[in-house]
């Protein structure tokens, strides 16, 4: 009996940890049924605000780790993109080159203003959060005057389609329609494969020209493992069914769930076979086992019709989601490095960080700086999918709704993981998408739902925050029982 | 030969200001040795630290004078890091650790084992990838040389005090270079049986060859573990010592040694106290980190002049607030027989208890405000005296407050230019003299002073006393007064409560002898062993 108690009261705290997650999931799902939409239709919408807005919510966690709380100052990363966006514009680049020269234009910018948030921030420790949102604030007046009357006014720029007819300041909005628009969504596997193959190369030239040089071994026998299995896979590209099918601008999210799930099966197999076979280990290898059942079910899952047609219905911008699995991944590899941990360190106590060595000031603007860049490219990402920049608008409530999709995720001030933010994702655009149409169901009007989903994401901000106060009541209290 | 000491401090004088807080201080410890640093607060201890540590402290204040030499050299520290990086050091008494993080993290914190990447060879060092093996590894090499056989990849988050004791040392001798290790009271949060593991401990790490300083209060533990002693008091070094040629009441009587300065003249014999009780506690317990009230039993009767002692963060500033209500506290007290309610905020302000707070800058005075306002305003809200009132609303009563302002001015001689003068402009001594009043003006039946002589000059120090005696012998005032300074308690007091690990060691008369006054402040533990 007491046994069966203990797991229920451990599903409940679990509930009530999360309490913010699981009131989410529930307005979602309440929403959902709520609403006219079917799942196909809302999987279409809720994937293109995952590819938009992922890569800036995954931009915030840095900074949580570092001790800096909740980044309301990515805003000015978005910012540096914008600029950047409107010079290569202007001067005309288009496709993936207009991508790389804005990536070129907007990281020194973004890696400037980060060092300088970073600097405030290290000035008014504690309150960093209001800080941000302050110089957030105060980047969008300066953002203002740069493009209402320095650009135009100060430095003359002659381009009709950009500058208001009295040539001073910029039109407020800029049509990325012919230059930038899905210039990362709709760059083909086809090309990806092929970059991803001569760079490989390149790099293993380099690399033993190298080893030549620094008359190091050359570890031949290790690279041609490498390169072998690499020209294959590249050669196996030129098949002209595989062709066609690597060259469609996007991927529909049934081929990556198959592609996936083969992924997952073969890796595992390989794991069974070299688990039982070279290392002999006793046992049978459950995690493996499990893996390839799971694989299993999840392809068998997509011949129910709904899942079928919902798959069906998701056409994924390949590169995108291919940028946001690697910043996914970069983010653990970054906090196993030592850099990380320091991050983690001056995160947890700057006393201890501090009298352990670490430059805790240093440590913080580099988490500030990898933060504002990675914002930047966030917003690029977001802006060639829309199409359109609002010249004074697209930066403004960037910072607040990534924040609250992060929170929703359930993380909180202290604690975010990529895990909290890819669910928050989930859940925050879900709402997002189908509170207007719930509301219209509903009540009989879309803007209900609209203010609805506006005080939702100021409510969570609110809730989170409240709770960071509790919490940081709590140990205080613990260090006076101390002495007991 | 010459003996060759893992630290020397040879000549250190440090002043700030014009206060010298060392005077001429000389030390040498022997690689292997445990050397125990006795002394009060305010004895020069943590200044002496703060010098070897190159804490930045010394250095903003004007540096120190004399030397400092680790094996054989002339050492010049402007950093901690430096110090570490010479080999020496520290186990903190609050302790240095990371919550969150494993018990290998901690071990490691700053000093991560890593492997080069293809990334840190491009972008440099903090990219290198953490050695998790390795230092698993090391962290359990250092746990298993103290003895402790925790696993590694615990966090420290829960675990009981005493293992992180274990954990900040295993972090410091896991430090390959480590030369010299100090203690700073670590036994002071640690159960009995905890402080025994630690101690076997400490002379394990002796035995490796490493110098220990040994900062503690406890004398028994001295005894135990040490093979030398210094004591310092007042900045001075009173006695450097074999253990085996002393005793327990020996370093007891040198600690607190004979200055019972007369700092206030009486001449009558000590006012013979009513039996009625004043104030009466049961079973009183305060939250106030630091100053933890653990479990208090007393009875304070009208008329005397009752002195509650002890050393820092033992819980004897814990009792006044806790009475006051500035912290939560638990139990039950009882003033001239009316029960304290804990809930009601200020109850014990509005049952005639009147309190001159330890922190007179941030809790006692408004330093914005006049003279007079200060005087006037908890009188003012708590009796709502020194009002005139118009139905609804009130207005202060300017010309009752002027005149009691200068009445008070008069009295406790408070030297200003008058009762209009902002009283953060005053020196701390006249600060003090205006919390006097502040509480005077309410009129209490018992008066708590805590610290009322901190930071300020003697013939300040000298004037309040005189009146506190004054208010008790004339007025028939009751008057609790908490201090650090044993000597005042000593000068006026009828009775006086040394408090020790939040609880009362011993009620002791003023002219006890100076051993028992030592033996109380270093826990009751050690007197019982003694008797």
């Amino acid at each position: 009996m007491s046994e069966k108690k203990s797991i229920w009261s451990k599903i409940g705290n679990t509930l009530i940890k999360n309490n913010v997650t699981v009131l989410f999931v529930l307005l979602c799902v309440g929403a959902f049924f709520a609403s006219t939409y079917t799942l196909p239709s809302l999987f279409t919408e809720l994937f293109t605000r995952l590819g938009r807005n992922t890569f800036l919510v995954l931009s915030l966690l840095i900074p949580v780790v570092a001790g800096l709380g909740l980044n309301f100052g990515i805003v000015i990363g978005a910012i540096a993109a914008q600029i950047a966006i409107f010079l290569v514009v202007h001067w005309g680049f288009t496709g993936f080159s207009g991508i790389l020269m804005t990536v070129l234009i907007c990281t020194p910018l973004a890696v400037l203003f980060g060092f300088l948030v970073g600097k405030l921030f290290n000035s008014m420790k504690g309150t960093e959060m209001i800080g941000g949102l302050v110089a957030g604030y105060f980047s969008d007046g300066l953002y203002q005057l740069l493009f209402l009357v320095i650009l135009g006014g100060v430095i003359p720029i002659n381009n009709s389609t950009l500058m208001i007819s009295t040539g001073m300041g910029v039109k407020n909005v800029i049509n990325l329609k012919d230059n930038l628009r899905y210039a990362i969504d709709e760059v083909s596997m086809l090309s990806i494969i092929n970059v991803a193959f001569y760079a490989g190369i390149l790099i293993g030239v380099i690399l033993i020209v190298y080893r030549l040089i620094k008359k190091q071994d050359l570890q031949l026998k290790k690279l041609l493992t490498v390169l072998i299995p690499v020209i294959a896979l590249y050669g196996i590209s030129y098949v002209p069914a595989i062709r066609t099918f690597l060259s469609t601008p996007r991927l529909m999210l049934l081929n990556a769930v198959e592609l996936g799930v083969i992924g997952v099966a073969l890796f595992n197999i390989y794991k069974l076979i070299r688990l039982t076979a070279i290392e002999k280990k006793q046992g049978v290898p459950i995690k493996q086992l499990l893996y390839i059942a799971g694989a299993g079910a999840v392809y068998a899952s997509t011949y129910i019709s709904v899942i079928y047609q919902s798959l069906c219905a998701v056409h994924l911008p390949v590169l995108t989601f291919m940028l946001i699995g690697a910043l996914c991944l970069f983010m653990p590899w970054l906090m196993n490095t030592k850099l990380g941990q320091d991050m983690r360190t001056v995160g947890q106590n700057r006393a201890v960080a501090t009298s352990s060595g670490i430059n805790v000031n240093r440590v913080r603007i580099i988490a500030m700086i990898l933060s504002t860049v990675l914002a930047s490219y966030g917003q690029l990402i977001s802006l060639q999918n829309i199409g359109t920049v609002a010249t004074y608008g697209s930066h403004q409530q960037v910072g607040l709704y990534a924040i609250a999709a992060l929170l929703v995720g359930g993380a909180s001030v202290q604690h975010a993981t990529v895990k909290h933010a890819l669910l928050g994702m989930v859940l925050f655009h879900t709402l997002f998408i189908l509170s207007p149409n719930a509301g219209q169901q509903l009540l009989g009007n879309a803007q209900i739902g609209e203010y609805f989903r506006v005080f939702v994401a100021y409510g969570v901000i609110a809730l989170a925050l409240a709770m960071h106060a509790w919490s940081n009541r709590g140990p205080k209290k613990q260090r006076g029982t101390l002495v007991r | 030969m010459e003996e060759t000491y893992a630290l020397r401090m040879e000549h250190v004088s440090k002043n700030y200001g014009d206060n010298a807080v060392l005077k001429d201080v000389s030390l040498s410890v022997k690689p292997g040795e445990i050397y125990a640093l006795i002394g009060e607060n305010g004895a020069g201890k943590s200044t002496l630290m703060n010098i070897l540590f190159g804490m930045s402290v010394i250095r903003d204040t004007g540096g120190f004078d004399g030397k400092v030499i680790i094996d054989g050299v002339e050492a010049r520290f402007n950093s901690p890091n430096d110090a570490m990086a010479a080999g020496i050091g520290m186990v903190h008494q609050e302790f240095m650790l990371i919550p969150g993080f494993t018990i290998t993290e901690n071990i490691k914190v700053g000093r991560e084992d890593t492997i080069p990447t293809l990334a840190s060879r491009i972008f440099g060092k903090s990219l290198e990838k953490l050695d998790n093996k390795k230092m698993n590894a090391d962290a359990r090499k250092a746990l298993d040389s103290i003895g402790m056989d925790i696993d590694q990849h615990v966090r420290v988050a829960g675990l009981p005090v005493g293992y992180m004791q274990f954990v900040e040392i295993a972090r410091e001798i896991d430090k390959e270079n480590i030369k010299l290790l100090v203690f700073d009271e670590p036994t002071a949060v640690l159960t009995e049986s905890e402080a025994k593991g630690l101690l076997s401990v400490m002379r394990s790490i002796a035995k490796r060859g490493i110098a220990i300083i040994f900062i503690t209060h406890r004398l028994s533990e001295v005894m135990d573990v040490a093979d030398r002693m210094t004591v310092l008091r007042d900045g001075e070094v009173v006695a450097s010592k074999n253990i085996i040629d002393t005793d327990i009441p020996e370093i007891a009587e040198l600690m607190v040694g004979r200055r019972i300065e007369k700092l206030v003249d009486e001449n009558e014999t000590h006012y013979t106290h009513s039996d009625e009780i004043a104030l009466k506690i049961r079973d009183f317990q305060v939250d106030m980190p630091g100053e933890t009230v653990n479990h208090i039993d007393l009875d304070i009767h009208k008329g005397e002049i009752f002195g509650i002692g002890g050393l820092a963060g033992q819980g004897k500033v814990g009792i006044p607030n806790g009475i006051m209500g500035m912290f939560p506290a638990y139990g039950e007290v009882e003033i001239f027989g009316e029960k304290l309610q804990f809930s009601k905020l200020g109850d014990a302000l509005h049952k005639g208890v009147a309190c001159v707070s330890e922190d007179r800058r941030g809790v006692g005075l408004l330093l914005d405000e006049s003279i007079e306002n200060n005087i006037i305003f908890n009188a003012m809200t708590i009796k709502r005296e020194y009002l005139t009132g118009l139905g609804f609303a009130h207005l202060v009563n300017a010309k009752k407050v002027r005149a009691f302002a200068k009445e008070m001015i008069k009295t406790l001689d408070i030297r200003c230019t008058g009762p209009q003068q902002r009283v953060g402009s005053l020196s701390g001594g006249n600060q003090q003299k205006v919390c006097l009043a502040s509480a005077l003006a309410l009129n209490p039946r018992l008066l708590i002073v805590s610290e009322p002589t901190r930071g300020i000059d003697i013939g300040a120090k000298k004037l309040i006393l005189e009146h506190l005696v004054d208010l008790c012998r004339n007025h028939g005032l009751t008057i609790i007064m908490v201090s650090s300074e044993l000597g005042e308690l000593r000068s006026i007091c009828d009775r006086i409560a040394i408090v020790a690990g939040g609880e009362i060691s011993s009620i002791l008369a003023p002219d006890a002898p100076d051993v028992e006054f030592g033996l109380a402040m270093s826990a009751a533990r050690v007197s019982q062993e003694v008797s």
